[in-house]
């Protein structure tokens, strides 16, 4: 495949990593030369995947969590990925709204706002295997595209 | 994360400072309702001029808070709330529940 840049991170899922893996895809992501506003959406939307994995995949055992993000012209694409329970009806966890841990405050609207920040979201999962969160965010204020 | 705290009159004012996600709700919530017990307030001031960073984990403070304020009668306000974390509170219809307000001074006049 073809790509102008790529990147791997794996980390353990605590949630200490949150700010961690969101900054790292951050850095990566402003050779694009996005705004302030592109990098926070992209920053929230990596802190939203990264918790779901970790409150929800790995249901707050330690697991490895993998961040792989491509840059292609002028999009960054991310994919968060954890080996953890799964999800069942992937449909049902993408409204708004729902969650299934209302106990732990949580508030449902992970993936809404994965939506509303990022260009596209896609969620593969398969139950017992693990869940993997494919995002993409255009960036929209560039003059020049990586080489 | 860092939590600022100052009483005035029935309302405690909590400025929160930093970044809000998953890792720290968990403590702040204990912290807020240790202070709301504590400070014997009855209104809950939020002061997000300071957040540099907040999720959705942001949401569930909130409510979480509300939910603990009505309780005792009170009533649960953000102020200086930007324009993304604006958004975020929107998505959710934080609002129907929760007032917001310009500045600091306009909620204490309203609260």
């Amino acid at each position: 495949m073809e790509y102008n840049n790529y990147m791997k991170l794996e980390f353990e899922s605590k949630s200490h990593n949150e700010a961690f893996a969101r900054v790292v895809v951050a850095a990566f992501a402003a050779q694009l030369d996005p705004t302030i506003e592109e990098i926070t959406d992209i920053k929230t939307s990596v802190s939203e995947a990264v918790t779901n994995a970790i409150i929800h995949g790995y249901e707050d055992k330690i697991g490895l969590i993998t961040i792989v993000a491509v840059i292609r012209g002028k999009e960054i694409e991310i994919d968060v990925s954890d080996n953890g329970k799964g999800i069942e009806n992937v449909i049902k966890a993408m409204e708004p709204l729902y969650t299934s841990k209302p106990e732990l405050e949580r508030s449902g609207i992970g993936f809404t706002v994965m939506e509303t920040f990022m260009n596209v979201v896609k969620v593969y999962s398969t139950v017992g295997e693990g869940t993997r969160i494919r995002m993409i965010k255009r960036i929209q204020n560039q003059n020049t595209e990586i080489r | 994360m860092k939590l600022l705290n100052e009483v005035i009159g029935n309302k405690l004012i909590v400025t929160m400072s930093g970044e809000l996600d998953h890792h720290v709700a968990k403590s702040i919530r204990i912290e807020v309702d240790e202070l709301i017990l504590k400070k014997r307030t009855k209104n809950l001031i939020f002061d997000m001029s300071q957040l540099k960073f907040m999720d959705s984990s942001g949401i569930g403070v909130i409510l979480g808070r509300y939910k603990n304020i009505t309780n005792i009668g009170g009533k649960v306000a953000v102020v200086n709330v930007s324009d993304r974390v604006d958004r975020i509170f929107s998505m959710t219809g934080l609002y129907k529940v929760i007032n917001k307000y310009e500045n600091m001074s306009t909620a204490l006049k309203h609260l």
